[in-house]
């Protein structure tokens, strides 16, 4: 589990880059839409992988909510909640499933208070997850979604 | 609040709901269902519950050990006259599975149901079985809620009869991160619960700081808040639930009281020993019932006396909440 990296213990510039590439994709998108968005996936995947790998451990479920979750991945957390931690959180912070691991959202909680454009994002309702577009791009899904192709 | 739709202001109509909504104190009692077919082992602990509680939860597979289903024991609670919460785990079902079994819950006649992830399987005696959480508990709220207040599925295909149920949810104000914790509960209230039944509260006054924010939140008009009690049995319950517990916090001065209880009484009487731990327990388990009615916005108290239902009409009895209000 990637939640003590030091990135992500300082989530401004996480957060400013998530706000920027969020603008060029949305820029982008009519020129992705000409291409189709398949096609731009099949370019963007590799490169969102890796980053997203190295720095959140992430779990490609194809719905990222990092902006509203303190840019920590919940899919980590071994019931996969969306929507903050259950009940069972240890009192030194640590899983009750896995008791050598920070809990996934103790860390989301801290690391949201330091970040003052998304962090209160973390008070809005997650919607059930859409377990069809596991593995596919969230950057491509996103525009997907603003196309209604993907409901959320 | 639950939207209500009819002129009698209730949203479901069951005795519970009633019951809270006419400005009474609550109390809901705990049914751990057998783990084998025997119906005479609910019918046995119905006994303990019948004019001593308002509703009585009936637990899914708790701890992740596989019981006789949540459903089912509710179905029997009813033809017994008792009116059951059936409790709802995201852990072994999918939302297809969980919409269906509600479906059916409905139709039987449960009013009320509580909305939960679940333990996880490897507390349980199956831990090597595939956990399903298809949803969390707070997506479960929204999507019971879509099915009473817009008659849909979650998919958004609509249906003639919805099902309507008094819609609870658990709240945990003893885990950390203990600032984010009245916003949960804010997210369950927005989600769509009624009402909440916390984890068993024994740090009376971490449980008050805690519904001083939730009332900060302006979210004690929007739902009514039962704050869960247990009575302890032994010595060994205490340590066990102080030590190896997540998420409960028990003080140690309830850890040493029920080690003084014992005081004065020689080794070798152990019939005496065991009924004063029992009733030291049973006095903590008042005193905090006594304590949690005072904090604003509590409004009832859930008890889940864990393989110990006999005690229930004893601590009603004696935290003086007897007779239950008919409604």
């Amino acid at each position: 589990m990637s939640s003590g990296s030091w990135v992500q213990n300082h989530p401004r510039p996480l957060e400013w880059l998530y706000h920027l590439a969020e603008s060029i994709f949305l820029r982008l998108d009519p020129l992705f839409r000409r291409i189709g968005y398949d096609r731009v996936e099949r370019l963007v995947s590799p490169a969102e992988d890796l980053f997203k790998k190295v720095i959140f451990d992430c779990h490609v479920c194809g719905q990222c909510v990092l902006h509203y979750t303190g840019m920590t991945c919940p899919m980590s957390c071994p019931k996969n909640l969306r929507n903050g931690p259950c009940g069972g959180v240890r009192a030194d912070g640590h899983c009750e499933v896995k008791p050598e691991e920070w809990c996934v959202w103790y860390r989301a909680w801290e690391r949201s208070r330091k970040m003052p454009r998304y962090g209160d994002e973390i008070f809005d309702l997650q919607p059930m997850h859409d377990w069809w577009h596991e593995e596919t791009s969230a950057w491509v899904n996103m525009l997907r979604e603003e196309h209604g192709e993907i409901q959320r | 609040m639950a939207r209500t739709d009819n002129s009698s202001g209730l949203a479901v109509g069951s005795n519970l709901e009633k019951v809270l909504r006419a400005g009474h104190f609550a109390v809901t009692g705990e049914l751990g269902p057998p783990t084998s077919a025997d119906r005479s082992v609910v019918e046995e602990k119905a006994r303990y519950f019948r004019g001593t509680v308002d509703a009585i939860n009936v637990t899914d597979n708790q701890t992740a050990v596989v019981r006789m289903s949540s459903i089912s024991v509710a179905t029997v609670l009813l033809q017994l006259g008792l009116e059951p919460v059936v409790q709802m785990t995201a852990r072994d079902r999918n939302r297809i599975a969980i919409q269906s079994d509600l479906l059916g819950a409905a139709a039987l006649g449960v009013k009320n149901l509580l909305c939960l992830t679940g333990d996880y399987m490897t507390f349980g005696n199956h831990p090597t079985a595939k956990g399903v959480f298809d949803m969390d508990s707070l997506q479960m709220l929204s999507m019971v809620r879509d099915m009473r207040e817009k008659g849909v599925v979650q998919s958004g295909d609509e249906m003639d009869v919805p099902p309507r149920f008094f819609i609870g949810a658990a709240a945990n104000p003893f885990a950390p991160p203990y600032e984010f914790r009245p916003h949960r509960l804010a997210k369950k209230v927005k989600a769509g619960a009624d009402f909440i039944q916390t984890q068993i509260v024994y740090n009376v006054d971490r449980f008050a700081e805690y519904m001083e924010r939730a009332g900060d939140l302006g979210l004690l008009d929007d739902v009514f808040v039962l704050a869960g009690v247990t009575p302890i049995k032994s010595v060994g319950a205490a340590r066990y639930m102080a030590g190896q517990v997540p998420g409960l916090e028990v003080p140690d001065e309830i850890v040493q009281r029920m080690v003084d209880s014992g005081a004065g009484i020689p080794e070798e009487d152990k019939a005496a020993r065991r009924d004063a731990r029992r009733n030291e327990g049973i006095s903590i388990c008042v005193e905090i019932i006594q304590r949690v009615r005072e904090i604003p916005g509590v409004a009832g108290v859930h008890i889940m006396a864990i393989e110990w239902e006999e005690a229930v009409p004893t601590i009603v009895e004696r935290a003086g909440l007897l007779p239950r209000p008919s409604v």
